[in-house]
């Protein structure tokens, strides 16, 4: 009889020398070798023969590996240690085995698990591998261990491990007395994970004590307080995750300029400067905005694009590969329920880390920089590349704020028709009375419950791991496929996905449309028994949409998704009733007012403070330096600017055949690209054009100019591939602190101050720039907490711009062209040098240097005079001088090219009476460097006019020369900036 | 003259299907998507199609082994319909995640009666996914689909297991006296690449794609679907923008004229090949 069945790839395959090296590092060996094995571990026993059968038919390569049943597969090893996910945590790779046995023997019915193994040589005891494991190996919030030394091994394969969750006895509801004492109610939300404050517990305790809400549940047979399933419900609609309670407050700004100061007032930052922002702009273009999933805007007569980004923090802190994965898959499933559903076209990954050489002791709890970084990167790969979308924009910035909490935003854009075959309106949804609820999907359990209330909270000592899973992109491609399919065929009136909050927040919310809802929780299919009902209802398992099937449509519903291989269940429907009902086994265990859910929720009041910074005199004067190629060369190599090539090349950012620009571009295949162009009709040259700008680093100064710089820098990115100034819509991403003031946050006004300036900015920019924004999501309470240790990430805006080019034609890459082409800088220069890598690089008294700001009237002017200059195919080049300044983006465009430049300052300097270092290293925004062909140069600069150009240098070979006043600043050859420009990161990943 | 009939297999966790079918649409085929369920519902469709394609994608998110569970689903469901197919020497293509299953399957290299295994497709040497444009070299072979492409031309690869494995040095001999090695990783000077980034994966003699035994059945590890249009090419913007004296100048002299030739030639000629069989 077998149980375990052990695959192993032969010795000269076995590819594990960075593990090596790193036990070698740690322990100071001379020798070191591991050998990593893969364990298939059955619940019953297998026959002998079936064991055989299936290890050579299905489990093992007979090319280059090997397998043992029920033993090791390797005799010479010093210690092992087994690596395998906890019960709960759900195990692809033997679901997937599962079905592919069930592909070979039809009959064969058992559950699965997995692990792999590593075999070590080398002298190291138990404790130590422990130890190391624990840094390099494993996270022990989703995963177990076991070490096993060479004389326990055979033992080691018998005993059983009891790897299974048994099935158990079906749960119950419960009554959770809600009494006016505020200790009682402290306790009760920290105690459940509720995150509901006291105001808020006022509000629930009205609602349950009016006596014709008393008289209706009493009909239902439910008493007059909630039960388990209504409270956890009510705390999840009404968690900031879900409701944005901060951006809908009433807010009191106090804003302090000097002496002087000034009292708004403020009834939601998001309809203040956001909602209404967008709606006075009238673009004609946009179908739908803040109202689903995503936000969604036509690219055509025919065609629409929906686009989301969401932030994953606080899973992706506890376990980074996980908590990315389910970020990616989770943007991607928001855009598959938008509207009537669209198809994922392209993801973007947008990261900030502490740096991955942080080399000082890590507060407890934390994970290293190096190893968020790996996880994350990881899962945004596993996630986009077996979806099979490609990820063709991101960013990613280091700063050592972001230690307790690194940020991982994902994006994804879908394609959807306007209007269905049957003549729908694709970007709405048509949900009504008596239409079926399907649950369509992964299975649910106890994975990831309380998600939603959890992420509304600080990280501190105490944070739950069930709300860390992983996601399963080979189940949500299944889904994917079949809810496509089962638009094209107008099956459905609706759907959304189960993210945050579960079938509460998914039900919840679509019974909005008609008016109520009632579900039976015993029809949703259960991975084991034994759940309550109150977290089947909140069980944020992945891979799950809910979905509305008008009556006569669900046969062919469910026979599609037969096809598909694809679980649905028919678990109630819509109705007009005003109540949301849940039932179990008969019984109502949730009876709730649709409006009181949704529309219940008291209002916070909040008080905001903003000083206005003051710059300390006398403004530091730079040094004029002799030469500039080491500043260049080691700012190339820094961090923020360094190559990411290491990094977008683990993306599969071509997949579909869409990419028109791509994220490297030019000869050397490793220039950056500032935006990303996609032709998403191989037969027309529409192109659809996307870009980034995050820039946290100004937060620390004005919460106005970081979000004025964030706009603007996508808005660059987004021009300077060809994207259309007259079609476009962006994304806001508001990541910041806690900006609620209390005992524990003392500081929290003067966030939310920060918080009320960024959104100031946003709507002057936005106005400025005719830019509406279509959807966006905020994440608070980005701190660590433990003990008396607090890490708050510098607030962060993060802003995508999504457009169309009508022609891909005229789209632009960043590298440099021909020998001879001529440069320009476009865009004026300020001594504007605070923040600019050049100055942190060097340690400059940030104090005593200008921000820079955005002056967006010369900025709008400019950018309309260079998109007409594109729109006429005069430039060969164009890219965004942005961090690093002017020499980084020369030595960009020159890295991408492979080509020279010859350059001089002198013409700058005469105009603008600035320094050299100051010109170099400036990070004014609102600059591009571009290359023209010297026949255009008339008809360029006549475009210009009126805008601030100089004509800086031409492109040559080999090198880069930057002349000042009659010396060589800079001369650096090609090879050698390019080799700076690509090691940093080779040495991470 | 009437189009061919291309299935271009779906489902399951493949997803390249739609760029795939566009191929050979422009190509003059009728590219009809089959999802798997619905060939196994109905396996007649092998007889009214001429082209069978397993585009690239993650079936079953590469779980076990790249291709080796869909490769099974196929050996256990329409084994004796897919044999069939192949020996009326229809045509097969397999791309990326296809040419992984077809190499599975044991349809590639096609020897004997495919039981024996003596190849495979495992972790790229760097141990990495990646995607990266190469080079890519053709071989004078059996395969009558590769003679109209150019001797050397860029194309992008995007894998994590495509590193090309021989049980031993004898099958490898055998596989390139029967000629069927129809693609090499190349140097930008069109020669065969031995070490990374030219040869991305570490394949056994820079091997990117070979043929069966006829040539009718060819998988590959790069994407010829995603260099059928100029604007696929990543070199496009220099294409158009650069003159060609300063191109010919900064490119070695081969592949400057190598960087301009795509991939559409292999879906023409499958197209032209497969029209006998209407």
């Amino acid at each position: 009889m077998v149980k375990i069945i052990e695959v192993i790839f032969n010795e000269e395959f076995q590819q594990n020398e960075s593990i090596e090296e790193l036990l070698k590092k740690e322990f100071n060996l001379d020798f070191a070798k591991v050998f990593i094995a893969s364990d298939y571990i059955f619940e019953k026993d297998l026959e002998q023969q079936q064991a055989i059968s299936i290890a050579e038919n299905i489990l093992c390569d007979l090319v280059t590996q090997r397998y043992s049943l029920d033993s090791p597969t390797l005799a010479d090893f010093t210690i092992a240690i087994e690596i395998r996910y906890k019960a709960a945590v759900k195990d692809n790779l033997g679901d997937a085995t599962y079905l592919a046995i069930k592909d070979f023997l039809e009959n064969f019915e058992n559950k699965i698990r997995t692990s792999k193994v590593y075999y070590i040589k080398a002298n190291i005891t138990k404790e130590q591998l422990q130890h190391f494991a624990f840094k390099n190996l494993y996270n022990p919030l989703v995963e177990d261990i076991e070490i096993f030394s060479n004389s326990e091994a055979k033992d080691f394969y018998l005993k059983d491990k009891n790897l299974f969750i048994q099935d158990s006895k079906p749960g119950s509801f419960s009554y959770i007395p809600l009494k006016k004492d505020k200790n009682y109610l402290e306790k009760l939300s920290k105690h459940r994970l509720l995150a509901l404050n006291l105001e808020e517990f006022k509000t629930i305790i009205k609602y349950y004590s009016n006596p014709k809400v008393i008289k209706k549940r009493a009909a239902v047979g439910l008493q007059p307080m909630p039960t388990d399933v209504e409270l956890e419900c009510i705390a999840q609609t009404w968690s900031e995750h879900c409701k944005h309670k901060i951006f809908n407050a009433l807010i009191n700004f106090n804003f302090i300029e000097g002496k002087k100061s000034k009292k708004i007032k403020i009834d939601s930052l998001f309809k203040t400067f956001i909602y209404f922002t967008t709606k006075k702009l009238k673009k004609s273009y946009i179908l739908s905005a803040f109202v689903d999933n995503a936000g969604i805007f036509s690219i055509s007569d025919n065609w629409a694009v929906a686009v989301k980004c969401e932030t994953h923090n606080a899973p992706s802190a506890l376990d980074p590969f996980g908590g990315a994965l389910t970020g990616i898959l989770g943007v991607n499933r928001d855009v598959l329920g938008a509207g009537l559903g669209s198809k994922p076209i392209f993801n973007t990954d947008i990261f900030c880390f502490a740096s991955p050489f942080y080399n000082k002791e890590l507060p407890p709890k934390v994970l290293h920089p190096k190893r968020i970084f790996q996880g994350v990167r990881a899962g945004v790969e596993k996630g986009a590349n077996a979806s099979g979308i490609p990820t063709i924009n991101g960013s990613i910035i280091f700063d050592d704020r972001f230690l307790g909490r690194p940020l991982v935003f994902c994006g994804t854009a879908g394609l959807m028709p306007i209007k269905t075959k049957n003549g729908l309106k694709c970007y709405q949804k048509y949900i009504k009375p008596k239409d079926r609820i399907f649950l369509v999907g992964g299975r649910t359990g106890k994975d990831g419950i309380h998600g939603a209330t959890f992420s509304s909270q600080h990280l501190d000592e105490t944070s739950p791991t069930s709300a860390v899973q992983i996601g399963d992109p080979f189940t949500q491609k299944l889904v994917l496929d079949f809810l496509l399919e089962s638009q094209q065929l107008g099956l459905h009136s609706g759907l959304t996905d189960n993210g945050a909050g579960g079938l509460s927040s998914s039900v919840g919310e679509l019974a909005q449309i008609t008016g109520g809802a009632t579900i039976h929780l015993e029809r949703c299919p259960l991975k084991y028994s034994g759940l309550e009902p109150w977290e089947i209802f909140l069980s944020e398992s992945q891979e799950r949409m809910t979905v509305a099937v008008p009556p006569q449509n669900a046969g062919d519903f469910v026979v599609l998704a037969k096809k598909h291989n694809v679980e649905v269940s028919d678990i109630g429907e819509f109705n007009s009733s005003g109540y949301l009902q849940v039932k179990y086994f008969d019984k109502t265990v949730l009876y709730l007012d649709v409006k009181f859910l949704h529309k219940g929720l008291p209002k916070p009041k909040l008080f905001a403070t903003f000083k206005k910074p003051e710059i300390k005199t006398p403004i530091l004067k730079l040094e004029e330096k002799e030469n500039y190629n080491l500043d260049i060369l080691e700012l190339l190599a820094s961090l923020n600017i360094c190559s990411r090539e290491n990094v977008i090349r683990q993306y599969d950012h071509e997949v579909l055949g869409m990419s028109v620009v791509k994220p490297l571009c030019g000869k050397s295949f490793r220039g950056p690209a500032d935006g990303a162009v996609i032709q998403p009709f191989y037969d027309k040259n529409l192109g659809i054009c996307v870009s980034n700008g995050i820039c946290p680093k100004y937060s620390d100064y004005d919460c106005y100019v970081m979000a004025q710089l964030a706009i603007d820098e996508a808005v660059r990115n987004y021009l300077a591939v060809g994207g259309d100034m007259n079609h476009w819509v962006a994304l806001d991403n508001f990541c910041w602190p806690d900006p609620i003031k209390s005992e524990k946050n003392l500081d929290g006004d003067l966030k939310l101050g920060q918080l009320v300036r960024a959104n100031m900015a946003l709507a002057d920019v936005a106005k400025h720039y005719s830019l509406p924004f279509i959807s966006g999501k905020d994440s608070m309470k980005n701190d660590y907490v433990f003990g008396n240790i607090k890490i708050s990430i510098p607030p962060t805006l993060l802003i995508t711009v999504v457009g169309i080019i009508k022609n891909i034609e005229l789209a632009l890459t960043s590298d440099f062209k021909n020998e001879g082409d001529l440069i320009y800088l476009v865009g004026k220069t300020y001594p504007e040098m605070r923040y600019s890598e050049y100055s942190l690089l060097r340690n400059l008294d940030q104090t005593k240097l200008i921000c820079p700001t955005l002056k967006e009237k010369e900025s709008f002017s400019l950018y309309k005079k260079l998109s007409k200059a594109i729109q006429k195919g005069l430039l060969n080049s164009c890219h965004d001088c942005s961090d690093g300044g002017l020499a980084i983006a020369l030595a960009e465009c020159c890295i991408g090219g492979e080509t020279g430049a010859k350059i001089d300052l002198f013409p700058l300097q005469n105009l603008l009476d600035l320094d050299s270092t100051t010109l170099l290293f400036s990070e004014s925004p609102s600059r591009f460097v571009v290359s023209i062909n010297p026949k255009n140069k008339k008809e360029f600069e006549k475009i210009l006019d009126g805008s601030f150009y100089v004509c800086i240098g031409k492109v040559q070979q080999n090198s880069l020369k930057i002349f000042g006043k009659e010396k060589l600043l800079v001369d650096l050859p090609v090879e050698q900036m390019e080799n700076y420009y690509k090691k940093t990161l080779e040495e991470v990943l | 003259m009437k189009e061919p009939t291309a299935i271009i297999l779906c489902g399951f966790g493949i997803n390249s299907e739609l760029e795939t079918a566009y191929a050979f649409k422009k190509a003059g085929a009728k590219a009809l998507l089959i999802h798997f369920s619905d060939l196994e519902k109905n396996p007649s469709i092998f007889e009214e199609s001429q082209i069978f394609v397993l585009p690239g994608g993650w079936s079953y998110a590469d779980q076990i082994q790249s291709g080796k569970i869909l490769a099974n689903k196929l050996r256990f469901k329409l084994y004796p319909y897919f044999k069939k197919f192949i020996e009326e020497k229809k045509a097969v293509l397999g791309i990326c995640n296809g040419f992984q299953i077809l190499v599975q399957l044991g349809a590639l290299p096609g020897w004997g009666d495919w039981k024996e295994k003596n190849f495979s497709l495992i972790t790229n040497k760097s141990g990495k996914f990646e995607d990266r444009w190469v080079y890519l070299r053709t071989e004078r072979t059996v395969c009558p689909f590769s003679n109209s492409l150019a001797e050397c031309f860029l194309i992008p690869i995007r894998h994590g297991e495509g590193r090309f494995i021989a049980k031993n040095q004898k099958v490898l001999e055998t596989l390139e006296e029967k000629g069927q090695i129809v693609f090499r990783y190349a140097n930008p000077d069109g020669l065969k690449a031995y070490d990374y980034p030219f040869n991305p994966n570490g394949s056994v003699e820079s091997i990117a794609g070979i043929c069966n035994e006829y040539g009718n059945v060819l998988g590959l590890m790069p994407h010829p679907e995603c260099h059928i249009r100029i604007y696929q090419n990543p070199l496009w913007t220099n294409i158009k923008k650069r003159d060609n004296s300063f191109l010919s100048k900064i490119l070695n002299f081969f592949s400057s004229s190598f960087i301009k030739n795509d991939c559409s030639p292999l879906f023409s000629s499958i197209v032209n090949y497969s029209k006998k069989f209407i």
